[in-house]
């Protein structure tokens, strides 16, 4: 169930992509997004991972690879080759990169919780990285490019305020497969792009271990799910596992708050988001 | 235009600023400049083009009245050649169109408020706009025109009836944001709207102008794809990709007659046939018990 995708697997049809025609406008996403809010930078969290690789690929190509900051966090348990791949992305665009482990801040405040389970130490994690990066995204005036793609997004599989915060996010409608095929074609190395996706709370951590199915099972359906809208029932009949059906869109019911605004209680007649409807580019 | 019917088109491929119309006048302004200089008597805008798309909230206090200084000034730009653009207008009762107008030696020639307001998917716009309730074609001095806006050709009816009133050339501004992504050369909605416009070149043998606008709101790309299609439905001009662009094209208004000859399609036409079907057909769906 873990193994590792590899690019000879055949691509599930409907999700393949025309990776030239889906940079060009990715590309042609960061450069206006950024620029027509008045900046000329953007700051990321580089994992070493395939989604944070293709972000600073296309950020390096949108504005200019002094124009992109990568900031790498690790902690103590992450796998050491995390930041070797991360380091060869950084060489491979010329971009900017610092470089600051997390360590000690998780690890002292975690002393005043010592039972504090594997899940909440990632959270954790996760926010500390995300108030550095709008810390850092003060210092060099850059906006912060979120890595997030659309299959974690779907799932959950991501911290609310923490890996899931960011201004602008390119890479928010791909699913895992189609950031594979991108990253791939526009040069990730392939390693990143070939290794077993991971979240690295730890060394050997697996996505598709945790999630209990591979993203190139849970892509196929979210495609009939989510893009086609086919019924439970339709679901079944193209010969989908019940269970598994019932699991995905458990999860992704669950997980609709992480993709809002928090809940506002309504009292007035133009409530902020609700009937006060302004475009987020207003002017721009 | 020229004694010899010919007539130079120009589709400003434009990227308009969201909600900022003072921003967007004096782009009109430039682009009808530049296009002057490159000889062009009808110039074409996207929807929209004076206010930008997603505009939500934004729809009345980008607004513009049919009579006032705004509206002198947009007249002014048409002096020297004719210009089609989009703007949200404001009725003397407070409803708001997204309307398409059509502006010649400095004087509002044609208005045509949008039929269909998308309301699904990414768009909302009957949440915000009231709809036009016709098609009407227009005198030109280049013959016959009609208007429809983005959405009004996804109806196959709307293109019908101005084709009915004999136009020469149909106008499209149109704002379509790009989706659909394949291993195709091309997003899925470029692919639709080109099968769309030839579609129409060919079976209503007329001119079609389809202008869609580029840039990026809030995330949704605009692909741009501008194109003249004639009236044998081949493209004469288009900028495929969603830069900014002044598509040219010189047009022979004489190959509509040609076109007619060769394919009177529209000679054929069973009007009447078709009212009365259309009559039966309603009448059976309002015979309903419930």
């Amino acid at each position: 169930m873990s193994a590792p995708a590899s690019l000879s697997d055949p691509v599930f049809p409907p999700l393949r992509i025309n990776p030239e025609l889906v940079r060009g406008i990715l590309v042609g996403f960061i450069r206006n997004e950024v620029r027509k809010v008045g900046f000329e930078r953007v700051v990321l969290g580089l994992s070493g991972g395939v989604d944070s690789s293709l972000v600073a690929t296309l950020a390096a190509e949108a504005l200019g690879p002094k124009n992109v900051v990568a900031f790498i966090m690790p902690y103590r348990t992450s796998d050491p080759k995390s930041k070797t791949d991360a380091l060869q992305v950084v060489q491979q665009l010329g971009i900017h990169h610092l470089e600051i482990d997390i360590s000690p801040q998780i690890d002292v405040y975690f002393e005043h919780f010592p039972d504090a389970d594997q899940k909440r130490r990632g959270n954790k994690m996760a926010r500390e990285r995300m108030t550095m990066l709008y810390d850092q995204s003060w210092a060099w005036r850059a906006l912060v490019i979120g890595t997030s793609n659309k299959t974690e997004l779907l799932l959950g599989y991501g911290t609310i305020y923490g890996d899931m915060a960011s201004a602008i996010n390119p890479i928010g409608d791909l699913y895992k497969t189609q950031v594979w095929q991108l990253a791939d074609a526009v040069g990730v190395p392939t390693t990143i792009v070939q290794k077993a996706p991971s979240a690295d709370l730890w060394a050997g951590q697996s996505d598709e271990t945790e999630l209990g199915y591979q993203y190139r099972m849970i892509d196929q359906l979210l495609f009939y799910l989510v893009e086609r809208r086919y019924s439970v029932e339709e679901l079944k009949r193209l010969g989908f596992d019940e269970a598994f059906i019932e699991e995905i869109i458990r999860r992704v019911r669950e997980n609709q708050y992480k993709r809002r605004l928090p809940v506002i209680a309504k009292l007035s007649s133009r409530t902020i988001d609700r009937d006060f409807r302004y475009p987020r580019d207003w002017g721009h | 235009m020229s004694r010899d019917g010919r007539l130079a088109v120009g589709l400003a491929q434009i990227d308009p600023a969201l909600g900022d119309r003072d921003r967007n006048l004096e782009r009109h302004r430039q682009w009808v400049r530049q296009a002057g200089e490159a000889g062009v008597e009808l110039l074409v805008f996207p929807e929209l083009s004076l206010t930008g798309y997603f505009l939500k909230d934004l729809v009345a206090e980008s607004a513009i009245p049919l009579e006032g200084a705004i509206m002198d000034e947009l007249r002014g730009l048409s002096r020297d050649l004719d210009i089609v653009l989009g703007a949200v207008v404001e009725e003397p009762d407070h409803r708001y169109f997204n309307a398409s107008l059509y502006f010649s030696q400095g004087e509002l020639v044609h208005v045509h408020r949008k039929v269909y307001l998308p309301t699904y998917g990414m768009f909302d716009e009957r949440r915000y706009f009231a709809p036009g309730d016709r098609f009407r074609s227009f005198k030109t001095g280049f013959g016959r025109a009609g208007m429809l806006v983005c959405e009004d050709i996804w109806h196959l009816s709307s293109a019908y009836i101005l084709s009915l009133e004999g136009v020469d050339m149909i106008i499209c501004p149109s704002s379509s944001p790009g989706r659909g992504i394949t291993t195709d050369e091309r997003l899925g909605t470029a692919e639709s709207y080109r099968l769309l416009c030839r579609t129409y070149a060919q079976f209503l043998t007329s001119f079609f102008l389809y202008c869609n606008r580029v840039g990026f709101e809030d995330g949704a790309n605009f692909w741009g794809g501008s194109m003249v299609i004639g009236p044998n439905g081949d493209i004469l001009a288009q900028q495929e990709d969603a830069r900014e662009a002044l598509v040219l094209a010189n047009i022979d208004l004489g190959e509509v007659r040609r076109e007619r000859l060769a394919n009177p399609l529209l000679r054929d036409e069973r009007i009447e046939l078709t009212i009365n079907e259309l009559r039966r057909v309603w009448h059976e769906r309002t015979r309903k018990p419930f």
